[in-house]
């Protein structure tokens, strides 16, 4: 099979415009004979159910939460992109687009980040008028901010909660379509399955929480807006009951997981204290526009940050990268602070931290300013560590975050199943190897709002007047079956060890081998020892209670089973890739002085993978530059 | 660190419930509350028994899932915090640490510690949104918002749906969460529009959940984890008044 990305034709300013121009449209009458089922209440899953139910078609719309404004787009602090040059400092739409390309380390589609940065502008229209509450300048315009990786101010923000803000403004659209009866929300439902007719994504599986009962769903196009997947690493700073486990069914069924390997890992999380921990709870990197990062000159300094004179304080990113400094891309902050805690000059109780101090921010703007930009965050972190950072440095870590990495869409945004459509973080599309701050809410929003509900009409046109599958297709009995026994097989084995017993063992050899920094020794040992984890999970977890009522410890086993297997191609997708871009950092690519060496020749693709009965085939979609030249990444 | 947790077990909605005593040791200070229960089931799993069901998903403070009432009070002995940023280092060794689920009669019971908070959303269903398709929104600067106002929009705004409010409240009143969020868009220009008909449907609704009036105890001020002031019900108050008059 050849991956067609379906790019249309024309300048990169035209592409999307001539898209639009050339799909099928479907009469405003015959949108609510059409059914589309939607997988995830974030901001893409919400922001698409309501735009597809505003335009008439009959929306089901499932999340696992009790609510649909739990999603974890909710916990984004920082804010959204967008390229509206209110600051008056040189940005433009093709600036912001060059931006992310570089940003990414020049592996992801021109077209695809091009109309990222294109639609990013009429999205600031669309939540300013949905009611988020924007930081305003006195006059009443809107304010910017910096983010890593760029050197113009274009972040739109509401305070350190915007992603709660959108979110909230797409949950309460939705709730408007459910209102009107355009929508059937199914909230404390899991999808577990995907069920495909004549090859075609016809419904899904879904599991009722409360009930425990198996349902079944049909419709004319299913679209997966499930978010990341890195809590494979266990420690992540995503929500505990993110998972991969919808994409990962699919990806079985035959849809192609492009760039698994391509995991961020964020700079400011707090560091993990003890082997309990659950969770690592992110710091703004927004932060990073007035903090400044340092560790002690000397290795296992034992004093107090406070006594540590300036001249012995190493601000080693602003060091090494002058003129980005503090503000230098996640991947290549992260890989750096590694660097030092590695080299033994690491902060903290378990010497695994290093300091984000805003002594100089606080002695040039006043405390009031710093409050009133960061009080909530400082606010949060007092009340985790009982630190406060007015009167001392933070001290962060690295935390797995966001997964670039997804199921491989075309332009559409369709998945290789014909009718399957992923959008937000759980495709893999405009990041490449790397993902710029606050353009994650904006990817999640532009997919969900602008580009799904202009490209699934060109599918949908083909479904009209066609026969609609019911759920009494066998199909749809057949996978059902095959749902049960997996949940009968899970419960049936009555082992020694918890399934968090196994998420630990899969997290910490994920973490070792297959974040920061990775080897071809360590990727196939990692690989080893997934199996086996995978092995002992099938022959020696314990789940207690039954399927058919509330239980939350199935309910981990499930996810955690699907985790462990993409683990598995994860590290294979990091093996494969002999370069190091963005992220995805290869010890053997590497500069003297620890820069990384990316290898256009070979690797200028987007890793897309088969599943092939408990096996991976690899496909390549070969990225062909055609309005910018891929330039080695240089924040110096 | 070793404590002892007297945990509201229900099977089901319609089930009699009871209080169960669990000693639990090999406890931390630093491990989180919500960290502490996980290792408590991660216990039963071994014993095999059923584990104790509870809500949570960020575990940063923000997704509003995780309410819980501890030794009588909603999210623990902490003013304005969520459970999940509550630590053991807010409790002695040896202590007995009472854990029970929101009580209202407008959240039932689902399980153990979880309860079904969706009278909040039906109450978001009816009005708690400004009435614009996508792609039909004007210029984002095309409306001015002083920064004082934009600051008020956002303090009630950040209200995250938690429940805590109620739960703390004698008459079990949802007067807080419904009043952030109708201030948070009747005060800016794009609620405008529909504010009257917002006020009066969404306090409607809140009615026929069956949560009780608001007598001013104050006491869901002092549980709310994003920080709404009561202020916000007064607010409400008079906007009803003037919505019964002109809506």
């Amino acid at each position: 099979m050849t991956l067609n990305a379906k790019i249309p034709e024309g300048r990169l300013e035209d592409k999307w415009r001539n898209y639009q121009t050339q799909s099928r449209l479907i009469n405003p009458a015959n949108k609510k004979k059409l059914h589309v089922i939607v997988v995830g209440s974030g901001l893409s899953g919400a922001g698409a159910a309501a735009t597809l139910a505003e335009l008439g078609y009959d929306v089901q719309c499932f999340c696992y939460q009790d609510s649909a404004r739990r999603a974890h787009s909710v916990a984004a602090q920082g804010g959204i992109n967008a390229a509206k040059n209110y600051q008056h400092d040189g940005d433009s739409v093709w600036r912001m687009f060059y931006d992310t390309l570089k940003g990414g380390d020049f592996r992801s589609r021109e077209a695809n980040t091009y109309r990222l940065a294109e639609l990013s502008a009429p999205l600031i229209d669309h939540f300013t008028q949905q009611g988020v509450p924007f930081a305003r300048e006195y006059g009443g315009v809107l304010v910017n901010r910096s983010f890593g990786g760029v050197q113009v101010q274009r972040t739109f923000y509401a305070r350190g909660q915007t992603g709660q803000q959108l979110l909230l403004a797409a949950y309460s659209q939705l709730y408007k379509m459910v209102r009107m009866k355009k929508v059937s929300l199914f909230t404390r439902h899991e999808m577990l399955d995907l069920v495909l007719v004549d090859g075609k994504a016809k419904g899904i599986i879904a599991r009722d929480l409360v009930s425990g009962a198996l349902k079944r769903f049909a419709a004319d196009a299913v679209v997966l807006a499930t978010g990341g997947y890195s809590r494979v690493f266990r420690l992540s700073t995503l929500a505990i009951g993110c998972n991969g486990s919808a994409i990962w069914k699919a990806h079985k069924r035959g849809a192609f997981f492009a760039a698994p390997s391509f995991t961020q890992i964020h700079p400011t999380a707090l560091p993990q204290s003890s082997e309990a921990q659950s969770k690592l709870t992110l710091m703004s990197e927004s932060l990073r526009n007035d903090g400044r990062i340092w560790v002690p000159k000397q290795t296992d300094d034992p004093r107090a940050a406070n006594d540590i004179p300036e001249e012995e304080r190493d601000y080693y990113l602003e060091r090494r990268y002058p003129s980005f400094g503090n503000l230098a891309p996640r991947d290549i902050a992260s890989r750096a602070a590694k660097e030092r805690i590695d080299a033994g000059f690491g902060v903290g109780r378990l010497k695994n931290a290093v300091y984000l101090d805003f002594k100089h921010a606080i002695e040039r703007f006043g405390i009031n300013t710093i409050q009133d930009r960061y009080g909530n965050l400082f606010d949060m972190y007092k009340k985790i560590t009982g630190i406060d950072a007015y009167r001392e440095p933070m001290q962060i870590s690295p935390a797995a975050h966001f997964s670039m990495g997804g199921l491989w869409v075309d332009y559409e945004l369709m998945t290789t199943i014909p009718g399957l459509y992923a959008v937000g973080e759980c495709n893999f599309s405009d990041h490449g190897a790397n993902r710029l701050g606050a353009n994650s809410l904006l990817q999640a929003s532009v997919d969900g709002y602008f580009i799904l509900p202009n490209t699934i009409n060109n599918y949908l046109a083909a479904a009209l007047n066609k026969e609609q599958v019911s759920t009494d297709h066998p199909a749809f009995k057949q996978v059902e079956v095959e749902v049960k026994q997996h949940i009968d097989r899970i419960l049936a084995i009555q082992g020694t060890k918890t399934v968090d017993h196994f998420h630990r063992e899969l997290g910490k050899v994920m973490w070792q081998e297959c974040a920061m920094s990775r080897n071809r020794a360590g990727l196939e040992r990692a690989i080893a020892q997934i199996k086996q984890i995978r092995a002992d999970f099938w022959s020696d977890v314990k789940v207690t209670g039954h399927s058919d009522e509330l239980n939350t410890e199935l309910e981990k086993a499930l996810r955690l089973a699907d985790f462990i297997e993409l683990g598995i191609l994860m590290c294979t997708d990091a093996l494969q890739r002999e370069e190091s871009c963005g992220a995805h950092f290869r010890e053997e690519f590497q500069t003297p002085d620890g820069e990384a060496v990316r290898v256009d020749d070979l690797y200028a693709y987007v890793s897309a993978w088969e599943y092939d009965q408990g096996d991976f085939k690899l496909h390549k979609e070969v990225l062909d530059f055609e309005f910018v030249q891929p330039s080695v990444r240089s924040y110096k | 660190m070793k404590v002892t947790f007297k945990i509201w077990r229900q099977d089901k909605p319609q089930a009699k419930g009871a209080f169960k005593e669990y000693q639990v040791d090999e406890l931390t200070e630093d491990m989180s509350f919500l960290e502490a229960l996980d290792h408590l089931n991660e216990r039963l799993v071994l014993r095999g028994e059923k584990v104790i069901a509870y809500e949570y998903d960020c575990r940063e403070g923000i997704c509003g899932q995780c309410g819980v009432f501890i030794n009588g009070r909603a999210h623990g002995p902490h003013p304005n915090i969520t459970t999940c940023q509550l630590h053991m280092r807010s409790f002695k060794d040896g202590d007995t640490i009472v854990v029970e689920p929101w009580r209202a009669n407008a959240f039932p019971i689902v399980k153990d510690l979880i309860v079904d908070r969706s009278a909040f959303d039906r109450i978001i269903e009816q009005g708690a949104y400004i009435s614009a398709k996508t792609g039909t929104a004007p210029e984002a600067n095309a409306i001015l918002i002083g920064k004082a106002i934009a600051d008020r929009a956002m303090d009630a705004a950040a209200c995250i749906g938690c429940g805590a409010c109620v739960a703390t409240c004698k008459n079990s009143s949802a007067a807080l969460f419904t009043a952030a969020k109708i201030n948070h868009l009747n005060s800016l220009p794009q609620g405008k529009p529909e504010a009257h008909q917002r006020v009066l449907d969404m306090t409607a609704q809140m009615e026929r959940e069956g949560f009780g009036h608001c007598s001013f105890t104050g006491a869901c001020e002092v549980e709310c984890p994003a920080g709404i002031s009561i202020a916000n019900i007064a607010e409400m108050n008079a906007r009803q008044g003037k919505a019964q008059l002109l809506g």
